[in-house]
């Protein structure tokens, strides 16, 4: 087990290098001059030339992109051009934010989809069914930030339940983000948890234990549900990638501090070392939850731990 | 010859038999070509300049009423005449980002599987580095670096969408590419080229059809995401993700505003999506 998670960790090492150096490379093709953003534009050409010397503007590409990754590995992800402050410092303090956020909306996700998936299974063809499988298609359908400005309009505006934005009510504040966000990834985890449930109820083994007399309780949630939940565990960790793109556009709608939103304000600021820091922090999150959802995996099917070496 | 092209006539109207059978399938079918024919006839009845981007400060913020249907916004302009022209923008867009995506997934998916060996450990690995970033906020990272242009929107979009083709194409080329016609073709000594274009590809459409419908979808919802953030198309042309960027402002009192752009995104991704189901099943009986 700890050797596979080394495998990976390793093999992770030659993706996110690769991942920066792209990332670098779209980055720098930014047109104006960054030490004119930094300074304003009524800056003295010898201020801009001392900045630029200051912070390596004037090295070439591969210097710069050497010297950054010699701060990455380091742990210091650059120098913001707005505030001169650590990107670093700026992107842990919202870090916290975003996986609240990113946490409970998977949360919500399972907790609405997987009673939805089954109970739509097990009652197939009935209007529940239909039901259920026309609001999860109307989930995938919906943009989440659309579903955010309902969620607000109705419970912000006019029920005035929760708060219209920001993050500092607590508990009260992180409902319609989560819902907002877990919502658009409920629909794909019950259409999967309805499929896959329905073939395994027609498996010979659940015939086998509905024969010995179980009660159907019991034959769907210790027998059935667990072989039903491996198709749902891929379906939750392929949506990682646009929970992660999902919650940049939620944290925009519900001025949640979240990293995404910080990334927005560093784009709208014209500060590409934050952008930059944004999405590396960003990808090494993505990368690290696929490998935590290959890992439970393995507790689900042991049949896929045995090959863990 | 000649053989050849009846028979692919009868697969395609069999194709085409079993789609219509899809109730679903057909109910996206019929949604996404009225909203194709809106798409095509908006330019035409309504004037641009006048009717779409033109404010109109005597009538601004006006709820739905008979003389706008759908309301007028903070300037005064017509919701419906705006969310239809929303359509032309985000539909041909769109289509044209994944005809892009779809040209360079074609090339490098089909070089992937056809070759094999070292070619596709190179093309794959360097797809893996584009897929290790969530596709969202890798169309962000390059119109961030860009700027906001419709040829940027779909350098960015076409680029977060190419890795996804070119897996595609070579998962359906590699199981192509052994069959015995592929054998036969190369035994005449037919080209690299004329083999992958002519005789694997054809044979590998399936999977490719689907895909292509449903990155529309995915594009289409993109672009109204970084419009929504102020990063997609730029004002004043009318984006429906843009729309509600700026219905933002005005939900307490105009709630309105919020509502029918959001609708024609949802409608448009919605019947793509059935369309797209549907197509699966139909091109695929065996996956039924």
């Amino acid at each position: 087990m700890i050797k596979f998670i080394i495998k990976r960790l390793v093999a992770l090492i030659p993706v996110l290098l690769g991942v920066s150096l792209l990332v670098f490379f779209i980055l720098d093709l930014a047109p104006g001059d960054p030490a004119k953003t930094a300074l304003g534009e009524q800056a003295r050409p010898e201020e801009i030339e001392a900045f630029r010397e200051e912070m390596g503007l004037n090295n070439p590409f591969f210097v710069r992109y050497a010297d950054y990754m010699l701060g990455l590995v380091q742990g210091d992800l650059g120098t913001s051009y707005k505030t001169l402050d650590p990107v670093g410092q700026e992107v842990w303090a919202r870090l916290p934010n975003t996986a609240v956020l990113a946490l409970t909306s998977t949360v919500v996700a399972i907790l609405l989809a997987l009673p939805l998936g089954i109970i739509a299974a097990i009652k197939q063809n009935t209007l529940f069914d239909g039901i259920s499988m026309f609001v999860s298609l109307v989930g995938i359908s919906m943009p989440v930030f659309w579903m955010g400005l309902l969620l607000i309009l109705m419970f912000s505006v006019k029920l005035g339940w929760f708060p219209v934005a920001g993050a500092d009510q607590g508990i009260k504040s992180l409902v319609l983000p989560s819902f907002a966000l877990g919502f658009m990834h409920m629909a794909s985890i019950a259409r999967t948890t309805r499929s896959s449930m329905l073939e395994t109820i027609r498996q010979d083994y659940i015939r086998t234990v509905r024969a010995k007399g179980l009660p159907e309780k019991e034959i769907i949630l210790r027998h059935a549900l667990r072989n039903a939940l491996i198709p749902t565990t891929t379906v939750i960790g392929l949506q990682i990638g646009s929970m992660l793109g999902g919650s940049v556009l939620t944290e925009s709608v519900f001025s949640w501090p979240g990293i995404g939103r910080y990334m927005i304000q560093s784009i709208q600021g014209r500060d590409i070392p934050s952008v930059m820091g944004c999405i590396i922090i960003f990808a090494l999150s993505f990368a690290i939850i696929n490998l935590i959802v290959d890992l439970i995996y393995g507790f689900i099917d042991p049949r896929i731990k045995a090959q863990y070496k | 010859m000649s053989n050849v092209s009846v028979k692919k006539k009868s697969q395609i109207a069999d194709v085409w038999k079993r789609l219509c059978r899809n109730k679903t399938a057909v109910l996206g079918l019929v949604i996404f070509g009225l909203l194709a024919l809106m798409a095509i006839i908006s330019p035409i009845v309504l004037d641009y300049e006048t009717q779409v981007i033109k404010a109109d400060y005597s009538s601004t913020l006006q709820a739905p009423s008979a003389a706008h249907w759908f309301g007028t916004d903070e300037l005064g302009r017509d919701i419906l005449f705006r969310v239809m022209y929303g359509s032309t923008v985000s539909l041909s867009i769109g289509i044209v980002t994944v005809i892009v995506a779809l040209f360079f997934g074609l090339i490098l998916g089909a070089a992937a599987g056809y070759y094999g060996g070292k070619v596709d450990m190179v093309i794959m690995r360097i797809m893996d580095i584009f897929l290790a970033i969530p596709g969202t906020l890798l169309a962000i990272c390059i119109v961030a670096s860009l700027g906001n242009s419709i040829p940027n929107l779909v350098i960015a979009q076409a680029v977060s969408s190419i890795p996804t083709f070119s897996r595609v194409v070579r998962g359906a080329v590699i199981t192509a590419r052994d069959a015995e016609y592929v054998e036969a073709a190369r035994a005449i000594g037919a080209k690299d080229g004329t083999i992958i274009f002519k005789e694997v590809l054809p044979n590998s459409l399936a999977p490719i059809i689907v895909q292509t419908t449903l990155q529309v979808a995915t594009v289409i919802l993109s672009i109204a995401g970084l419009s929504f953030i102020g990063l997609g198309i730029p004002a004043p042309r009318p984006e429906w993700g843009a729309m509600l960027s700026g219905a933002r402002a005005y939900i307490r009192d105009y709630s309105y505003m919020c509502l029918f752009p959001g609708l024609a995104i949802m409608t448009t991704i919605l019947s793509l999506n059935l369309l797209g189901d549907g197509l699966r099943d139909a091109l695929d009986p065996r996956l039924r």
